[in-house]
């Protein structure tokens, strides 16, 4: 076996040994092993999950050797599940690995409490019926699920469980948490122990950018009434004085200074997306709340007092032109400030906690230190039951989709996929399944689909009619390559909700391999 | 043959794509078995340049898209940090070639499938060996590397009369690219989308700090790995070459940063950070690799097919933040001297390079002044510095033919200043040289020539 931290060293380096640790503790379950599933789990073992249970019925027939990599010659006439599970375990043989030979939908009906047994649950080209009683299924348990489904050239994944919160959400464009136009005493202080027009031209273009910044902006507020700049003149002007303040050209602190002078004229407080957590009504806790919730709970109460309108400091600085002394105590600064509002924090979650009636210290500090580490990064996904969404669907984005220009295809698609199903329920075969009914199933499918959208209220919606011919056409085919997109994108979102760490997507995500103008609609 | 459509078979799902007539395919589609057998055909080959976490991705997708005869090309061998994603690999193929395991195990599990290995470098083979292929599929992740193959693939283009690019002389390239949750995945058809050259600008220039800043203000973990790294390793072992795969030189230059970072009071360096800047690591995944290869894989099967619409003409993924992708067509570089048209000149072949230099001068689409003349990369004549002037201004009397080894027709590229809008202005020009009379271009179409 390779030494874990060298094998996993490329994805460590995106999700930390936390997330692989939390990889390594979950189990996953995986209806149907066909190509979209049995790639998704490939790079699920990939990556190290604790354990893998493949759920497939079938036996593999010679159609399943042209477009799925993990069964071959050999595997005719046996059981899929196993044929799949076998390669998949010489992937990676720290991960446990086990089948079951029986159909999805027959566990779906006879033995629900299968489920609750698993962190996540891939569920792969299920139809309608069994995802609504799947979903309903794996909301009750606290099982997270995902449905994927490639068809033709089409295919879409959707999440679905009724809520993820993420502490590290790890964005990559994020404005510092610098306080240029707020500086708390300490910030000022040191600021106030530099001087701007100092003759020593070494130490003149070593002044940290956050310094000139606060100096500028407070000197800026004192002749504005307390205000900073805000119109484009203001904010032009407050430049131009950034300029004259330059000795030489060549002074790297001040060119980062006017580049940064936007984190000056930055809103002060939080943003309008903490806002609405802190204001959620979650964070109105019980008993029954999470850590999450609780640590929302008492950053409410940190912004309301201590915090002044503002979260906790970050206390993290990015790389700027400084001697190096200056730069560590400019850290330091920082760093101090990030502990003096965690420490609040703290005290805030633990009389929060023994408020509701639970262990004070059963929130490890580093799970508070963290969260207020990414306090303004703050994510809550949550999911409509797909039975809500099947059945009433928000009509005026449907249509809008319909309607427009970038999205009427993906919204085609995604009747479309319905539509087959449906299809499928009162004809026995898929659209265009076999070659002789072609001219007839075209009609059909047109009418189902158009049938769909009057029940959903969509009235007077139309579709293309070539896109309606290119469903008929794919006739229910699962294409390796397809499969690999929709089960690659499967798995990325897998390894996002199980590290709670990036943001999951929203809605579902409707593939469109036609000309790759795929979409996310929110419905 | 393959058997037809009537019997459930290995191609069952590919050909409800491949032999049924659709409304949203390409123009040249013409659905039926023998599309679907075309390309088990000997003239439908694909070459895979790159055996990583794409170039095994691609190898599976392509195998299983209908394809029978793939090569792959690929000087790494397989290292223990490749397991996370390059699933072709296992822990006892550690040392060997990348491109002569991962053709072995696409072949044993798929029945059928030839695929040729080549355990070297791309610019180990000849330029001929590339034009044997109906297309390539780049899974690269070096800018050099795709620059290289790009310049390959569009030195096979050439150009009508008219300006147009020649159909047959088309090579067409997918290229992949990965980091962390992102990556793009984008179709290239010399002559009719920009290559990749045209888009060059799409490559931000790698960071690099400031020499002065590792040697005296140095503020984070980076700066103290990367003063260990390039200063001092070469103060302390002056001559003896930094090699980033040899873990005594890596733990050196780690203690070393360790100490500088503890002097200066930074924190935060750690060996796993020093082998990341020190290598330029970038971060990958299973699941990235497999969405861009396999978008790769499809543009490659509706290329060569024509089954449905081709990508127009750079995708681009994001699964950071929520999900996010998006298509946009990007414009040919019109001047582009990659795949450009370059201008068509027809000479005598007794013209010297001097006399050349003056019919570039006295033309009037070009008006080019001051020319610096380079023939594959060997400099016929060079303006500055002056010590190259000197060297090759002996070759200012030399007929052209001769200093172009005697090939009769080829692109010659040429540096001077020329007049735009009444200014002058620097340029590169790509020349397409022809000598009238010479054996062999009898042939080629001269038409509207210079």
């Amino acid at each position: 076996m390779a030494e874990p931290k060298v094998k996993y060293d490329r994805q460590l380096r995106i999700w930390g040994q936390q997330g692989q640790d939390a990889l390594e503790k979950s189990s996953i379950c995986l209806l149907n092993c066909g190509p979209t599933g049995s790639e998704t789990f490939k790079n699920l073992v990939l990556g190290g999950v604790g354990s893998i249970t493949i759920v497939d019925g079938s036996k593999v027939e010679a159609g399943d050797l042209g477009n799925n990599f993990m069964v071959d010659e050999s595997s005719i006439g046996q059981s899929k599940a196993k044929c799949v599970c076998s390669f998949l375990q010489e992937l990676n043989d720290a991960v446990k690995a086990k089948f079951i030979e029986e159909y999805p939908e027959a566990l779906i009906e006879t033995n629900p409490s299968f489920f609750s047994q698993f962190t996540l649950v891939v569920a792969t080209q299920l139809v309608e019926d069994a995802m609504i009683r799947l979903d309903r299924i794996c909301r009750e348990a606290n099982v997270m699920l995902i449905f994927a489904r490639s068809y033709g050239l089409t295919g879409f994944v959707r999440i679905s469980l009724k809520e993820h919160t993420v502490i590290e959400s790890k964005p990559e464009h994020f404005l510092d948490d610098l306080r240029l136009n707020n500086p708390w005493p300490e910030l000022r202080r040191f600021a106030e122990g530099f001087d701007l027009n100092v003759q020593d031209p070494v130490v003149h273009k070593h002044i940290p950018y956050v310094v000139i910044l606060v100096k500028m902006a407070d000197e800026w507020a004192k002749s504005h009434g307390g205000r900073f700049p805000s119109t484009r003149e203001e904010k032009k002007e407050f430049k131009e004085l950034l300029k004259a303040g330059m000795f030489a050209q060549d002074e790297d602190n001040y060119r980062e200074a006017i580049d940064a002078s936007f984190k000056v004229f930055a809103p002060k407080g939080i943003s309008s997306d903490l806002e609405q957590i802190i204001n959620d009504c979650a964070a109105e806790v019980g008993n029954n709340s999470s850590d999450f919730w609780v640590m929302v709970a008492a950053l409410k109460e940190f912004i309301a007092n201590e915090g002044a309108g503002e979260a906790p400091l970050e206390g993290s600085i990015p790389d700027m032109t400084s001697s190096t002394e200056q730069y560590v105590n400019l850290q330091n600064i920082y760093q101090s400030k990030a502990e003096a509002d965690f420490l609040v924090m703290e005290q805030l979650v633990r009389s929060t906690l023994k408020k509701i009636g639970k262990d004070p210290n059963s929130i490890p500090k580093g799970t508070i230190k963290s969260f207020c580490k990414n306090a303004r990064k703050l994510k809550v996904c949550r999911y409509r039951p797909l039975v809500d969404e099947f059945n009433s669907p928000n009509i005026p984005e449907l249509q809008k989709y319909l309607a427009d220009e970038d999205y009427s295809t993906a919204g085609g698609i995604y009747i479309l996929l319905r539509a087959v199903d449906r299809f499928a329920a009162n004809y026995n075969t898929f659209p265009g399944q076999f070659d002789s009914a072609m001219d007839e199933d075209i009609p059909r499918l047109k009418s189902t689909a158009t049938g769909l959208l009057g029940d959903l209220g969509c009235n007077g919606a139309t579709l293309a009619e070539d896109l309606i011919h290119e469903m008929c056409r794919f006739g229910a085919a699962e294409l390796h390559a397809i499969a690999a997109l929709v089960g690659g994108i499967a798995s990325q979102e897998v390894i996002k909700l199980i590290t709670r760490q990036f943001v999951p997507m929203s809605g579902t995500f409707i593939f469109n391999g036609i000309d790759h103008k795929s979409q996310l609609l929110t419905l | 043959m393959a058997d037809t459509s009537s019997q459930p078979s290995r191609s069952r799902d590919l050909d409800k794509l491949l032999l049924r007539p659709g409304n949203l395919v390409g123009a040249t589609f013409e659905p039926g078995p023998e599309l679907r057998d075309a390309l088990q055909e000997d003239f439908v080959k694909v070459l895979v340049v790159g055996a990583g976490g794409l170039g095994c991705e691609l190898l599976k997708d392509l195998a299983l898209s209908g394809f029978r005869n793939l090569e792959v090309i690929d000087m790494d061998r397989i290292e223990v940090t490749n397991l996370n994603r390059q699933f072709l690999f296992r822990l006892e193929d550690v040392g060997k070639p990348k491109a002569e395991v991962a053709a072995k195990r696409v072949k044993e599990r798929i029945s059928g499938v030839n695929i040729v290995p080549h355990f070297c470098r791309i610019e180990d083979k000849d330029i001929s060996f590339y034009s044997d292929f109906s297309i390539i599929a780049l899974g690269l992740d070096s800018i050099e590397a795709r620059s290289y193959i790009n310049g390959v693939a569009c030195s096979f283009l050439e150009y009508d009369s008219n300006d147009n690019p020649i159909e047959e002389t088309i090579k067409p390239m997918v290229d992949g690219g990965t980091e962390g949750f992102k990556g793009h995945a984008r179709v290239i058809l010399p002559g009719v989308t920009p290559c990749f050259e045209c888009t060059i600008w799409l490559f931000p220039p790698q960071v690099k700090f400031p020499l002065c800043t590792l040697a005296e203000t140095p503020r984070t973990a980076a700066h103290c790995i990367e003063y260990a790294h390039l200063i001092k390793w070469n103060e302390v072992h002056g001559g003896v070459a930094f090699d980033p795969d040899d873990p005594k030189h890596m733990k050196w230059v780690y203690d070393e940063a360790v100490k500088r970072a503890e002097l200066f009071g930074i924190p935060g360096v750690t060996y796993s950070l020093t082998q990341g800047v020190v290598k330029n690591i970038i971060p990958a995944i299973a699941s990235t690799n497999a969405i861009i290869s396999s978008a790769c894989a499809l543009e490659t099967l509706k290329i060569v097919t024509g089954c449905s619409k081709t990508l127009s003409n750079y995708l681009t993924y994001n699964g950071a933040e929520g999900l996010h992708t998006k298509v946009t067509e990007f414009e040919r570089d019109k001047d582009c001297l990659v795949c450009g048209p370059g201008v068509l000149i027809e000479l005598d072949t007794s013209v010297t390079l001097k006399k050349f230099m003056d019919i570039l001068e006295e033309h009037p689409k070009l008006q080019l002044s001051r020319a610096s003349v380079t023939h594959r990369g060997k400099n016929l004549y060079m303006q500055a510095p002056p010590i190259l002037e000197e060297m090759t201004r002996s070759n200012l009397s030399l007929p052209l033919l001769d200093l172009m080894d005697k090939v009769p027709k080829d692109v010659l590229h040429v540096n001077g200043t020329t007049v735009k809008k009444d200014e002058k202005v620097t340029c590169l020009r790509k020349l397409r040289v022809v000598f009238k009379g010479v054996d062999g271009v009898a042939d080629m179409d001269t038409a509207g020539g210079a």
